[in-house]
């Protein structure tokens, strides 16, 4: 299983990673050697097998619908690197 | 003071015991074990920061640092959340409270509790209290090297494929990896959510037990818990008739399982038939042989979700962006560390357009495989017993440069996360004078027969597990 150096690229892109091009590049050899590691459950036909997505075989958890505070500002506020009146502030989207 | 309480060997029950009879106050119990992390962790780094709010009766207990205190830094050992100060408590972290314990501090982790030898800190490795040039293991090593070491009566872990368990093993100390859903993991840093579990680490069985009843029951903070079906029961058998045993074929025939933890491990198979256990064979061959892959597939592809949160936005640090992609991708490059990384990549890669049905979709139908084949095996046994890691502990920096070699630490305890099942690691002999676990897995919420068998092996094992360096 091999991934070229455009693939890890546009993986990157997706997972809002801006690798430096010595990361890109060693990444491209270790995703390499561990999906042909994990692509090992291919060997398998599951074609009528289901998938398994949860170990629990939980149903619906209800919870009743009551009003309670939510966090202050002060504390939703507590972390942000920028904050602008009651917003976080950001560089433009642009 | 330190001539009443010998942290290196008082277990958490001892510590109520003294501190409930008037024999030592709670401030100098907690006093006795910030003395011993005054000691011993400068060389351990077993904690990333400890705190002082011993106050009446209570007893102290260290958190890894991907459970979030009110108030108290919580990094999950990233840099992408350093100087983050949580807002609320965990749902664990308040049933400690509730229940008297206080927060001796916090534990070294991997970098959100992905790898298997505390390597990945971005804050240095914590070192192995039987030898420092070796790893505690991980991700929980901090947690597990603490309780070893005599830094905390016990510890709160969490282990997604083994981060409890074999740090435990490695460590020799017992740690359990509770069923899936018995305990909350509200206010708990997200690494993989379907297999996530919070659990306690301590120095036997019967305080694992204890740490356990406190923590564990349905929490409506989150949807995947459920109540236990009964009470906790600490135990006290020192005989297991009537208990069947199955050995699976496949987890002892594993090239990589050293001799020497093979030695141990079939001692104490023997003790275990000499306790009145029934010892049989067993076959689970899809679970070793893909449960790697499907568990690298799946936890991976939950972490690139689950971590995508970290943007620069609302909380940790920020780099600078002249556009708002820029700045998130900056921050997260520069925030995280490169096993993050490399699982963020490869579960991105997993779940994108194209490979979804061949990677992640495959794997969750591998995964109902191997709940099923487990199923199969506990209509005829009730626990099951191998090594938990297949390697006494390594050195440090031995593993860090190979992904997969590292990856390979967990073969033994990743099947049955992927099942939701519980574990329990008890230490079960010596390999080259180091310990060496022996892991316990029964079916969902059979917790009190791990802790029956558990107990009474490592009682008719009496091994001191005080690392002789440490001993005075």
């Amino acid at each position: 299983m091999s991934i070229s150096r455009d693939q890890v690229l546009h993986v990157a892109r997706l997972a809002r990673l801006d690798l430096s091009d010595d990361e890109v590049e060693r990444l491209t050899a270790e995703l390499a050697a561990i999906l042909d590691a994990v692509s090992k459950v291919s060997e398998l036909d599951l074609a009528e097998v289901p998938p398994t997505s949860h170990p629990l075989a939980l149903v619906n958890a209800w919870a009743e619908d009551v009003p309670r505070d939510s966090l202050a500002l002060g504390d939703v506020f507590a972390n942000a690197p920028a904050r602008e009146g009651d917003s976080f502030r950001v560089p433009p989207t642009g | 003071m330190s001539a009443i309480v010998d942290t290196l060997r008082l277990t958490a029950e001892e510590a109520i015991g003294l501190v409930e009879r008037g024999d030592v106050s709670a401030t100098e119990l907690h006093a006795a074990y910030l003395d011993a992390i005054e000691e011993r962790d400068a060389e351990l780094h077993a904690y990333l920061r400890t705190v002082d709010e011993a106050d009446g009766t209570s007893i102290p207990i260290a958190l890894k640092d991907v459970i979030s205190t009110k108030g108290v830094e919580t990094t999950a050992g990233s840099k992408i959340l350093s100087g983050y100060v949580p807002v609320f408590d965990a749902t664990v972290a308040t049933r400690c409270r509730d229940a008297g314990l206080t927060l001796l501090g916090k534990t070294n982790t991997d970098e959100f509790a992905m790898g298997s030898s505390t390597e990945n800190s971005a804050f240095g490795p914590s070192r192995n209290p039987w030898d420092p040039s070796l790893v505690p293991g991980g991700s929980g090593g901090g947690t597990s090297a603490a309780v070893t070491a005599g830094l905390a009566p016990w510890g709160l872990g969490s282990d997604t494929g083994g981060s409890i368990k074999q740090p435990s093993a490695l460590c020799g100390n017992v740690g359990l990896r509770p069923t899936y859903g018995t305990v909350s993991r509200y206010g708990v840093v997200a690494f993989a959510s379907s297999l996530d579990q919070v659990g306690p680490v301590a120095k036997n069985v019967r305080d694992v037990a204890l740490l356990y009843s406190i923590i564990a029951g349905r929490d409506p903070e989150d949807s995947t818990t459920v109540e236990l079906p009964g009470a906790v029961v600490l135990p006290q058998e020192d005989r297991l008739e009537g208990l069947r045993v199955g050995v699976p074929r496949q987890a002892t025939e594993l090239e990589a399982i050293e001799p020497g933890v093979r030695a141990a491990f079939d001692v104490a198979l023997t003790r275990l038939e000499e306790l009145g256990a029934e010892v049989g064979e067993c076959e689970l061959p899809r679970a070793f042989d893909y449960g790697i892959a499907c568990y690298y597939l799946i936890a991976t592809a939950e972490a690139s979700s689950n971590l995508a949160r970290y943007d620069g936005v609302r909380y940790g640090p920020r780099s600078e962006g002249t556009t708002y992609r820029e700045m998130v991708e900056r921050t997260r490059d520069e925030g995280f560390g490169d096993e993050p990384k490399r699982r963020i990549m490869l579960g991105t890669y997993a779940l994108s357009a194209g490979y979804y049905d061949a990677y992640y979709g495959q794997a969750q139908k591998v995964r109902t495989l191997i709940v099923r084949e487990h199923a199969d095996v506990f209509g005829r046994f009730d626990v099951l017993a191998t090594p938990t890691s297949p390697t006494v502990a390594f050195p440090i920096g031995h593993k860090a440069a190979d992904p997969l070699a590292m990856y390979a630490c967990d073969l033994l305890t990743i099947p049955s996360c992927l099942a939701g099942l519980p574990g329990l690691n008890v230490p079960c002999g010596f390999s080259e004078g180091l310990p060496v676990g022996l892991q316990l897995i029964g079916p969902q919420l059979s917790e009190n027969t791990l802790f029956r068998a558990g107990h009474a092996l490592e009682r008719s094992l009496g091994l001191d597990l005080v690392p002789e360096r440490l001993r005075t």
